[in-house]
């Protein structure tokens, strides 16, 4: 039994009342706690800040996603999940104009930030970046020191205020200042994965974006290191909308707000594979109650 | 461990005794054409490289048996002698150094932007990068005399008209040696991980942001390497200044750029022409230097290298 509360390590006896409404619907391992989710209806954080409309991506001509209409709410986690190959990495690089670094990638439809066409003619995709943050799969620290890694931003985005306060904060932000504040100058390779990653968070949080996309971001940690930054996801999420990709449904029933469901379809004629949504709900429906087989199937670990 | 099995009755004895000797046969027995093979094969490849070495050997032995008598400190500080008793090396290693300087300061910047281009800015399948990838390989190909004859025609005369200057020497050279550059820089930039570029543009930061300030400094030791081994070959190259005015004897040390010039390898060559024993004695004395400056220098290259190369 997983519970979806903070503290997971506790070794806490199961309680009853603690698991979902209907445990009839419960798939096999997952509880939900109902109150962590009694925020969600409030018309305040439903905000949207991302509004998908038909977005497809493809690359050389071949699909890779389908149709993706969603929207993305402020201040909550947003969880993507789904089979390998269903095309969520590539989703979320649309999110922050990623995949115009891959000469062969085209996406089409639309996609508002704010409002805001993000794929509009006259935007930046440099100006996109700095407003969303990503954080990606493999801990990818600069071969620097921890002080630097986390200055760069700041430095080449002419930040104003005090560095060394702003690295402070950073390090703060991503509950790592207790553990590098004496060793800010040792080169960033010699922390552990799970550090790594948190650095690169903290990188990300030091230029104060209002996005953080995390692309996979504990499929390379250890569960301590993941539970860290799952914890750390819960606090950021006050100050910060989230978007993560993960390939661990627990990780998202832990922490998302709102899931979306992605699946592989395929074209047999052709031989093309791409992913298209299935379902997209609060983390609670999708893990308790979903609307479709195949999220249920998914969830329940009979397929996938 | 237990103890081994010991079967009771005599035919299970014999069944054991059996199949543990089929398993010791099959695990101990490499049929002896393997084992011949593997060492005639073994002894080939120790042979190649002791082939290799033994020649360098011969050629730094002979040369420093040769020279000896007039390897001292008078060989560097003496000028240029049409005596071999007071002829040294003095003007020519002041030409090498200022032609090597010169030569830096062409193929660094030229070297290390064409990399950068190449791997940083030009997409993969643009007909521009293709073609010159496709020339930079050809031109590491070309002979060296060629260039010679180009600088001749181009740069001492034509359009430049540089004259037979320091200057004239190291642009040749630096031609000589770009493509050399080109390919070792590309391969330092190459080298630098992917998620280096898109944790720094993930930033926000500009791709020249990111090029400047993450990928050239993680890829200087690999570039300083590349540059080290190209000068290393341009102090050694003779061809391509003979079409320059190394006929030309200079008496006096070259002191800047448009000054006329002339270099070690020039030298050597102009006292092995010589007639007089004397001057054999002193061209190889002068080779051991050269080689000893060679090696120095690819040495610290590898060093370099070693120490300062990024692992991923």
């Amino acid at each position: 039994m997983i519970e979806l509360t903070k503290d997971r390590f506790s070794a806490k006896a199961e309680d009853p009342a603690d698991a979902a409404t209907d445990p009839a619907r419960v798939p096999d391992g997952i509880a939900v706690r109902p109150d962590r989710f009694s925020q969600a209806g409030d018309p305040e954080r439903l905000e949207p800040v991302f509004e998908l409309r038909d977005i497809s991506v493809s690359y050389d001509g071949k699909p890779a996603v389908k149709d993706v209409s969603l929207d993305i709410h402020r201040n909550e986690i947003t969880a993507l999940i789904g089979p390998s190959g269903c095309g969520k990495s590539t989703l979320i690089r649309c999110l922050n104009r990623m995949n115009d670094l891959v000469p062969s990638a085209e996406v089409t439809g639309r996609l508002l930030y704010h409002g805001e066409d993000l794929y509009g003619p006259k935007v930046d995709p440099v100006q996109v970046r700095k407003l969303i943050g990503m954080v990606f799969q493999k801990p990818n620290p600069f071969p620097k020191s921890i002080y630097d890694n986390i200055a760069f931003g700041p430095r080449i985005l002419r930040m104003e205020g005090d560095l060394d306060e702003i690295v402070e904060r950073a390090l703060r932000g991503a509950a790592l200042w207790d553990e590098v504040k004496d060793r800010l100058d040792a080169n960033a390779f010699g922390m552990s994965g799970g550090q790594q990653q948190r650095l690169c968070i903290a990188r990300c949080i030091a230029v104060e974006p209002d996005v953080i996309l995390m692309d996979e971001p504990c499929s390379a940690l250890d569960p301590i290191s993941t539970g860290k930054i799952e914890d750390l996801m819960m606090e950021l999420k006050r100050r910060y909308s989230i978007v993560i990709v993960t390939h661990n449904m627990q990780q998202a029933a832990r922490v998302s707000d709102r899931t979306a469901f992605l699946m592989v379809e395929l074209d047999a004629a052709e031989g093309d594979r791409w992913g298209r949504i299935v379902e997209y709900d609060e983390t609670e429906r999708i893990f308790t109650n979903p609307s479709d087989p195949r999220t249920e199937d998914y969830v329940s670990g009979k397929v996938g | 461990m237990s103890a081994r099995f010991e079967p009771r009755t005599a035919r299970a004895q014999v069944a054991i005794a059996g199949a543990r000797g089929v398993t010791a046969g099959v695990l101990s027995d490499q049929p002896r054409r393997d084992v011949v093979r593997n060492s005639v094969f073994a002894s080939l490849l120790f042979l190649a490289v002791v082939v290799g070495l033994a020649g360098l050997a011969l050629l730094v032995g002979d040369n420093l048996v040769k020279g000896w008598p007039r390897l001292n400190a008078d060989l560097l500080t003496n000028g240029t002698s049409s005596l071999p008793a007071n002829a040294g090396l003095r003007s020519a290693i002041v030409g090498t150094l200022w032609i090597m300087a010169f030569v830096i300061l062409f193929i660094v910047p030229v070297g290390v932007g064409s990399a950068v281009f190449l791997e940083e800015y030009a997409s993969r399948e643009s007909r521009l990068a293709r073609a010159v990838e496709v020339n930079i390989q050809n031109l590491a190909a070309v002979p060296s005399i060629i260039y010679g004859l180009l600088g001749l025609a181009f740069i001492a005369r034509g359009p430049l008209s540089l004259g037979f200057t320091v200057l004239t020497a190291s642009i040749t050279l630096a031609l000589l040696v770009l493509p050399v550059v080109v390919l070792v820089a590309r391969e330092a930039i190459r080298a630098v991980p992917s998620s280096i570029r898109e944790g720094s543009l993930a930033l926000g930061a500009t791709r020249w942001q990111t090029t400047r300030r993450q990928i050239l400094p993680a890829a200087v030791p690999g570039i300083a390497t590349g540059v080290i081994l190209a000068i290393s070959r341009a102090i050694g190259e003779t061809a391509p200044l003979i079409p320059l005015g190394a006929a030309t004897f200079v008496t006096y040390d070259p002191s800047g750029p448009m000054s006329g010039f002339t270099a070690m390898p020039l030298v050597i060559f102009n006292w092995v022409k010589q007639p007089q024993e004397e001057f054999q004695v002193l061209a190889a004395a002068g080779i051991v230097v050269l080689l000893a400056v060679l090696i120095a220098m690819n040495s610290f290259a590898i060093w370099l290298r070693n120490r300062y190369e990024q692992r991923w």
